[in-house]
C-alpha cells in the first residue's frame, strides 16, 4: 500500500506541475515561432532581432530597469486579474482601477502640505490609491453580487466611464494649462532606484518594484495559507460547496472585487508616485489588458505572475529596442498571440493530461480488481 | 402480483412494418429480419476509467413494450444512448429494424425512426412547444421557416397521440408532465418507430404517469416499439411485454414479463450471489433474517424539532409544505419517498443553505431557523449533503483541505490557517475511516467514488456533534463502502445522536430507521414505526396513493 | 442644424453600430461572448483600406473588409469552439491582436504609424453630409439589424441559432450540428463587424490607428441593452448616435460637459445589466463551449 500511494502523490505532483507549466512554456514557443515569421516577412534576420531585444532590455542598466519599472504596473494589474480569477470571477476594468488608483493618490499628494515626510505622505497616496481602485472594483462586485450581473460587461463600461470621468475632471478643473495632467504633487514621491545605484541613470524604475514583490508574496499568503484565501479558491472551484462549508459566496465575491480593484488602484503609484509625481491622463491605457496576460502566463499564482511580469515587461521594452529593424508594434502581436496561446493551450493539456490520467486509472483499477480477488 | 394481460403476442404480426401514418421509411425490405425492431449485441462503451457497458445486449421485437431494466449505474442509458447515435460504440454490433447501424450518429438515428427520450428534458426553454417539436425538422415554405404548418403539424400529432399540450406556449411555462409529452412529441415528429424513454416516470405524478401508460399504449397498437429504461418493478409488471435485465454494464437476461414476478427480476438485477444486496430493490418485500434486533428509540427531549416547516423550491412552489416532526437522541428518522417530493429543500432548509418562508427548527431547543451554515456546524449540526459531487466536495482541493471544510474557521488563526493541524487531522481521519490512498495531498477528484464520500462521512461524523442529516449517504458507492457507512450510522445512533436518513433507496431507509416517514408532496405522508414497515406498505404513500 | 440634418447625421453616426451590434446579436446568440467586436471592426476597418488602396476601387476595399474579418474570426472560431479557450480571454486578446497587427501592416504596406495614405472612398469627397449616403454600406447597416431579425425568427438557421445559443445539447440530440452552427454563426458575426468597420475607412477615405475607438464596446452595450433582440438592439444603437451627435452639436454650448454624454451608453448598459429598469438575461449558453 504505502508503495502505491508514493507513486500516487508523486504522479499527482507531476500531474499538477505539467498542467501548470506546460500552456506557458508552449504558448512561448509558439510566439516565438509567429515572431520569427513575421520578422521575416519584414526582410529581417530573427537571430538579429531577438538579440537586439535582449540588449536592449536585460542587456544594460538603463533596458533592466526600464523592465522593472514596467513589470511593476503588470505585477499589479496581473495579481489583481489572479485575485478576482482565484474566485471564479473575470476583472477585466483594471485598467479603469489603475487609472482612478494613480489619481487619487495624485490627488492625496496634491492634497498634503509640501514638505510633508515620505514616511507619513507615502503610505497616505498608497492607501488613496486603494480606496479609490477598491471602491471602482466594488461597483461590479456588488451588481454581482446583488444582482447577478455579468461583472465581465461592468467591469468593462466602468473603464469607459471611469475614463470619460478623470478627463472631465482634468479638463475642467485640475489641468495644468496645454497638457492632460495634474499639477506636480507636493509630497509623497517615491524614490527613484537611479538615486541609490546610479547604474540604473535615466530608467523610470522606483522603490515600487519592492511594493509589487511584497503584493506577490502577501497574495501568496494569503491565497495558499490563510482561510479567507480558502474560503476564495472554494467559491472560485465549486460556489456550491463553498456554500455548504458555511462560506457567503456573494460575500466572497463582492469583496474579491474590491481588493483585486484596490490591488491594481494601488499599481497607480508606479507612475505617480515613483515617476511623474502627477496623474497624466493614458498611463494606463494597455495596462489593465496586458495584466490579464500576465496572470494568464502566470496561471493566477502570485509568484508565476512576478515571472510572467517581467516577460511582459521584457517585450514591452524590448519592442522600443528594437524598432529600428522592425516596427515595435511586433511584440504587441507577439503579447496577443501568448495570451491566445495560453488560453487554448490551458484546457487542451488539462484534457489531454486527464485522458492520460484516466487512462493509467483504468489500468490501475483492473490491477487493484486482481489485488483484491487475490486476498 | 403479475397484473399483465398478454394480449401482446411474441411475435407481431409482419404487417406492422408498414408505416401506419405518412412517416419517414425505414428498411423494411428484408421480410425475414424485420420482426425485430433492435438487435445489439456484445455491446462495449467505455468513458476514461468506467466501463458504462460490457457484452450488452438488446433484442426487441416489433410492436413490443420492451423494459431495460437494472439498478443505478447499470448501463443502461449508456446502452440507449449508444442506440440513439449519442455516443459511438467500443465494440458490438446494432441492428434496427434489420438494418446493420452500427457507430450510426444522431440523424442517422433519427432518420430511421429511433427516438430517445431522454430523462433530464432536452427541450429549450426560450423557444415555443412547436418550435421546440420542429428544431432540426423545420417545415419550409420557400427558404422560410413556415410556422404555421410547424403550429399545424404539432396540434395534429398531439391531437393524433393524446399527448395534450399548447403548441404556442413556451416551453419555460410548461409543468413537468406537459415538457415530457413534448419530448415524446419530438420524437414521433420525427417518424420515431422505436421510442426510448429513459426513467420516464421518476419526474411525473401518478396521474400523468397513467396518461404515460395510455399514450404508450396507443403507440404500441399502432405497430410501434417502446424501449422503456426503468428501475421500478411495479412499472415494469404493469405496462411491459418483455425485459431485458442488465448489471454491471452488462446484460443478464431477457424475460418475458408474463412469465416471470418481480422477485426474479430482482435477483437479477442484483445478482443471485449477493443476497445482502437483494433488499436494495424498491418494491420487493425481503425480510431481514441477517440484521440485529432493533433497540427500542429512547424517549426524552428532541435531538432536533421542526415545526410548521414551510420552504419554497426554486421554481417559488412550496416545496416542503407545512411540516412538523422531531428526532429523539439515538433515533434515526428516515424519510423515504420518490425524489423530487420536497426532500432536497428539506435538508437545505434545515442545514441553512435554504431560506426558508416560515416555521422554526430547533436543536436541543436551541433556535435554529435565524442561523447560517456555519452557525448551525457550530451548534453541532452535520451534513451530508446528496451530492458530493456538487457540495460536498471541493473536487480540486485536497484530502486534507476538504476533510475541514466547514470548519476552516477552527482550523485559522490570525492571517493563518494551522497546516500542522490540518495535516494532523487529515492523519487521523484518512486511519479511522480507511481512505484510500492515505495521501492527504491528493486531490479529492482522483478518489473512487467510496473513497471520496468516505471523506465526507469522517468530516461529518468524525467530529463532536449531535444531530446528523445523512441525505442518499451510499449513493454510488461500491457494496463495501455502503457497510462501512451503514456501520458508521448505525454506531452514531448507538452513540445518541440523532440522525435524520433520506434516501431514495428504500431499502437503505428500511434497513436503518427507527422510525420511518414517507414524504410526498412535501409532507409526510405517513410516519411509522420501522418494525411496522415495509416496502409493501409504504409503497402507495410513495406515490400518494393513500394519505 | 435642422432637424432633418440632426436625423441625418445620428443616422450616419449609427451606421457602424448597427454593423457591428448585429454581429454582435449573431455571435451571441448562437453563445460565444462578442467581446472581440472592437477587434473585427479595427480588421474590418484596415482590410477595407488596404483593398480599396491597392483594387483602386472601395468596392475592392469591401471585399478586404471581409477577408479580414474572416480570417480574424476564424482565429476566435478555433481558440473557442476547437479549443475552447475562455471566451473573455480570447475576445481581449482578439481586440489586443488586431491592434498589433494593423499597426504592424500599417507599416509594412504603408510607410507610417498612424494611418494610410488617401484611399478610394463612396461618394464625393467633402461634399458635406449628403456625400455619406452615397456610400451603400449606409443601407446595408440599415437593413442589417431588421435582417437579422428575419433571419433568426423566420427562418430555420435562425431557430437552430435560438436553440443553440440557449441549449446546445436539446440541439444536439434533434441532429443540429451545433459546431458548425456556431462557425456559421461568427463568420456571418465578424463579416457584419467587418463592414462596420469598412464603413469608417471608406467614410473617412483612409484607415488610422484605432480609428474604432472603443465602438466595438458601445456595439457589445447596444446588444445588452437591446437584450440580444435585434429590433430593441436597433433602437439602442440609434439612441447611443443620438447622444453622440448631441454631444457634437452642444460641443460650444457647455450645458453637459461632453464627457458625461460619452458615457451615456456605458451607463445604462450597467443599469440594465442590474436589473434596475428590466432585467437584461442573456442567452442560456454563452460563454460555454462543451
Amino acid at each position: 500500500m504505502s508503495a502505491a500511494t508514493s507513486t500516487t502523490g508523486k504522479s499527482e505532483m507531476r500531474r499538477r506541475f505539467e498542467e501548470t507549466l506546460l500552456p506557458p512554456i508552449v504558448a512561448i514557443i509558439i510566439a516565438m515561432v509567429v515572431g520569427d515569421l513575421l520578422i521575416l516577412t519584414y526582410g529581417q534576420s530573427p537571430a538579429t532581432v531577438y538579440r537586439l531585444l535582449l540588449d536592449g532590455t536585460w542587456g544594460n542598466w538603463y533596458g533592466f530597469g526600464q523592465v522593472l519599472y514596467k513589470a511593476t504596473t503588470l505585477t499589479f494589474t496581473g495579481l489583481a486579474f489572479a485575485l478576482a480569477g482565484r474566485a471564479g470571477l473575470f476583472n477585466v476594468g483594471a485598467e479603469g482601477q489603475l487609472a482612478m488608483g494613480g489619481f487619487a493618490a495624485a490627488l492625496a499628494g496634491l492634497a498634503l502640505p509640501v514638505g510633508t515626510p515620505a514616511i507619513v505622505a507615502i503610505p497616505i497616496c498608497a492607501i488613496a490609491a486603494m480606496l479609490a481602485g477598491g471602491a471602482t472594483g466594488a461597483i461590479p462586485g456588488v451588481l454581482r453580487a446583488k444582482f447577478g450581473a455579468s461583472e465581465v460587461i461592468v467591469t468593462i463600461m466602468l473603464n469607459f466611464v471611469v475614463l470619460a470621468l478623470l478627463n472631465y475632471i482634468i479638463t475642467a478643473r485640475l489641468h495644468v494649462p496645454e497638457t492632460l495632467h495634474t499639477p506636480e504633487m507636493h509630497a509623497g514621491a517615491v524614490g527613484r532606484l537611479a538615486d541609490s545605484f546610479a547604474s540604473f541613470h535615466g530608467s523610470a524604475a522606483n522603490w515600487t518594484v519592492i511594493a509589487a514583490f511584497l503584493a506577490a508574496l502577501a497574495m501568496w499568503h494569503f491565497l495558499f495559507r490563510s482561510r479567507g484565501g480558502y474560503e476564495l479558491r472554494a467559491v472560485g472551484l465549486q460556489p456550491d460547496a463553498a456554500e455548504y462549508g458555511g462560506v457567503s459566496v456573494s460575500h466572497v465575491m463582492l469583496k474579491t472585487m474590491m481588493w483585486s480593484g484596490a490591488i491594481a488602484g494601488l499599481g497607480g503609484i508606479n507612475f505617480v508616485l515613483g515617476y511623474k509625481r502627477y496623474y497624466e491622463e493614458g498611463f494606463a491605457t494597455g495596462a489593465g489588458f496586458l495584466g490579464i496576460a500576465v496572470a494568464l502566463v502566470g496561471r493566477n499564482h502570485p509568484i508565476g505572475i512576478l515571472f510572467a511580469a517581467l516577460l511582459f515587461g521584457t517585450l514591452s521594452q524590448g519592442g522600443l529596442a528594437v524598432n529600428a529593424i522592425v516596427p515595435k508594434q511586433l511584440v504587441d502581436i507577439l503579447q496577443a498571440v501568448v495570451i491566445l496561446a495560453v488560453a487554448t493551450a490551458v484546457p487542451e493539456v488539462q484534457r489531454q493530461l486527464r485522458a492520460a490520467a484516466a487512462s493509467v486509472a483504468r489500468s490501475v483499477t483492473s490491477r487493484a480488481a486482481t489485488t483484491d480477488g487475490s486476498k | 402480483m403479475s397484473t399483465f394481460d398478454s394480449e401482446i403476442p411474441e411475435t407481431s404480426p409482419s404487417g406492422s412494418m408498414v408505416p401506419p401514418r405518412g412517416r419517414v421509411a425505414v428498411a423494411t425490405d428484408d421480410g425475414s429480419d424485420a420482426k425485430w425492431a433492435v438487435r445489439m449485441n456484445g455491446v462495449a462503451k467505455s468513458f476514461g476509467a468506467v466501463r458504462a457497458n460490457r457484452d450488452a445486449s438488446l433484442n426487441v421485437h416489433v410492436g413490443e413494450i420492451h423494459a431495460l431494466v437494472g439498478e443505478n449505474g447499470a448501463g443502461k442509458s449508456t446502452l440507449m444512448r449508444i442506440l440513439s447515435g449519442l455516443y459511438a460504440p467500443d465494440a458490438g454490433t446494432i441492428e434496427v429494424l434489420g438494418k446493420d447501424v452500427t457507430g450510426w450518429k444522431t440523424p442517422d438515428a433519427i432518420a430511421a425512426g429511433v427516438g430517445m427520450v431522454h430523462q433530464h428534458f432536452m427541450l429549450v426553454p426560450t423557444l415555443t412547444v412547436a418550435e421546440n417539436v420542429v428544431l432540426g425538422q423545420e417545415p419550409l415554405s420557400g427558404f422560410t421557416l413556415d410556422r404555421n404548418k410547424a403550429l399545424a403539424d404539432v396540434r395534429a400529432l398531439s391531437a393524433r397521440t393524446g399527448l395534450a399540450v399548447d403548441a404556442d406556449r413556451l416551453v419555460s411555462d410548461l409543468s413537468v408532465g406537459e415538457a415530457q409529452r413534448v419530448e415524446i412529441l419530438k420524437a414521433l415528429y420525427r417518424g420515431a418507430r422505436v421510442l426510448i424513454l429513459d426513467e420516464p416516470t421518476a419526474v411525473l405524478s401518478p396521474p400523468e404517469v397513467r396518461e404515460l401508460w395510455q399514450v404508450l399504449r396507443t403507440l404500441q397498437e399502432q405497430g410501434d416499439t417502446v424501449v422503456l429504461i426503468t428501475h421500478k418493478l411495479d412499472e415494469v409488471i404493469e405496462i411491459s411485454s418483455a425485459i431485458t435485465v442488465m448489471r454491471a454494464g452488462s446484460t443478464v437476461t431477457r424475460l418475458q414479463t408474463s412469465d416471470t414476478t418481480p422477485r426474479d427480476i430482482a435477483r437479477a438485477m442484483v445478482g443471485r450471489d449477493v443476497s445482502l444486496a437483494l433488499d436494495m430493490i424498491p418494491g420487493v418485500r425481503i425480510t431481514h433474517e441477517h440484521e440485529a434486533p432493533m433497540p427500542p428509540a429512547p424517549t426524552g427531549p428532541a435531538a432536533m424539532r421542526v415545526e410548521g416547516l414551510t420552504v419554497a423550491s426554486d421554481r417559488g412552489t412550496n416545496a416542503v409544505n407545512n411540516l412538523s416532526f422531531a428526532i429523539a437522541p439515538g433515533e434515526v428518522f428516515g424519510i423515504a419517498g420518490v425524489e423530487g417530493n420536497g426532500q432536497t429543500e428539506l435538508l437545505e432548509a434545515l442545514s441553512g443553505l435554504r431560506r426558508t418562508k416560515s416555521g422554526r427548527i430547533f436543536l436541543d431547543d436551541i433556535e435554529f431557523s435565524t442561523m447560517d451554515v456555519r452557525e448551525r456546524a457550530d451548534a453541532g449540526l452535520s451534513h451530508i449533503p446528496e451530492d458530493r459531487h456538487r457540495r460536498g466536495l471541493v473536487l480540486d482541493y485536497s484530502i486534507a483541505d476538504n476533510l475541514i471544510l466547514g470548519r476552516q474557521h477552527r482550523f485559522s488563526s490570525g492571517f493563518s490557517m494551522n497546516r500542522e493541524a490540518i495535516e494532523a487531522e487529515a492523519i487521523a481521519q484518512i486511519k479511522a475511516f480507511d481512505i484510500r490512498p492515505p495521501d492527504a495531498s491528493v486531490p479529492a477528484r482522483a478518489l473512487s467514488g467510496g473513497n471520496q464520500q468516505k471523506i465526507v462521512i469522517a468530516r461529518e461524523m468524525g467530529r463532536e456533534f449531535r444531530v446528523l442529516l445523512a441525505a442518499q449517504p451510499t449513493r454510488g458507492v461500491d457494496v463495501g463502502a455502503i457497510e462501512f457507512i451503514h456501520a458508521q450510522l448505525r454506531k452514531a445512533r448507538d452513540a445518541g445522536k440523532g440522525i435524520l436518513l433520506v434516501s431514495a433507496d428504500l431499502a437503505e431507509v428500511l434497513a436503518l430507521s427507527d422510525r420511518i416517514a414517507v414524504m410526498y408532496g412535501g409532507q409526510f405522508a405517513c410516519v411509522l414505526p420501522a418494525k411496522d414497515c415495509d416496502a409493501e406498505r409504504l409503497g402507495p404513500y410513495m406515490t400518494g396513493a393513500n394519505g | 442644424m435642422s432637424a432633418l440634418g440632426f436625423g441625418l447625421q445620428a443616422i450616419r453616426i449609427s451606421i457602424p453600430y448597427l454593423l457591428a451590434a448585429a454581429g454582435g446579436v449573431m455571435s451571441e446568440r448562437v453563445g460565444v461572448i462578442a467581446l472581440g467586436l472592437e477587434g473585427l471592426m479595427l480588421s474590418g476597418a484596415f482590410g477595407a483600406a488596404l483593398g480599396s488602396y491597392y483594387g483602386g476601387s472601395p468596392w475592392v476595399g469591401l471585399l478586404g473588409a471581409v477577408v479580414a474579418g474572416l480570417v480574424i474570426t476564424s482565429v476566435l472560431a478555433v481558440a473557442t469552439l476547437r479549443f475552447r479557450a475562455d471566451q473573455v480571454v480570447t475576445g481581449v486578446a482578439i481586440n489586443l491582436l488586431v491592434v498589433g497587427v494593423t499597426r504592424f501592416y500599417l507599416r509594412l504596406a504603408f510607410g507610417s504609424a498612424s494611418n494610410s495614405p488617401r484611399v478610394p472612398g463612396f461618394g464625393g469627397e467633402g461634399a458635406g453630409i449628403f456625400a455619406s449616403f452615397e456610400n451603400p454600406i449606409v443601407y446595408i447597416g440599415l437593413v442589417a439589424l431588421p435582417a437579422l431579425g428575419w433571419l433568426l425568427y423566420r427562418t430555420p438557421f435562425g431557430l437552430r441559432a435560438r436553440a443553440v445559443g440557449e441549449k446546445p445539447e436539446a440541439a444536439a440530440t434533434l441532429g443540429v450540428a451545433v459546431t458548425m452552427l456556431r462557425v456559421k454563426g461568427l463568420m456571418l458575426s465578424g463579416t457584419l463587424a467587418a463592414l462596420g468597420g469598412a464603413y469608417l475607412a471608406l467614410d473617412q477615405h483612409q484607415f488610422t490607428d484605432g480609428m474604432t475607438a472603443g465602438r466595438g464596446f458601445i456595439a457589445l452595450a447596444a446588444v445588452i441593452f437591446g437584450r440580444w433582440e435585434p429590433v430593441r438592439v436597433g433602437i439602442a444603437c440609434v439612441l447611443f448616435a443620438a447622444a453622440e451627435t448631441l454631444q457634437i452639436q452642444l460641443q460650444g454650448a457647455q450645458l453637459v460637459p461632453s464627457q458625461f454624454v460619452e458615457m451615456i451608453p456605458y451607463v445604462l448598459t450597467i443599469i440594465a445589466l442590474a436589473g434596475v429598469v428590466g432585467r437584461s438575461v442573456p442567452p442560456a449558453a454563452l460563454g460555454k463551449v462543451e
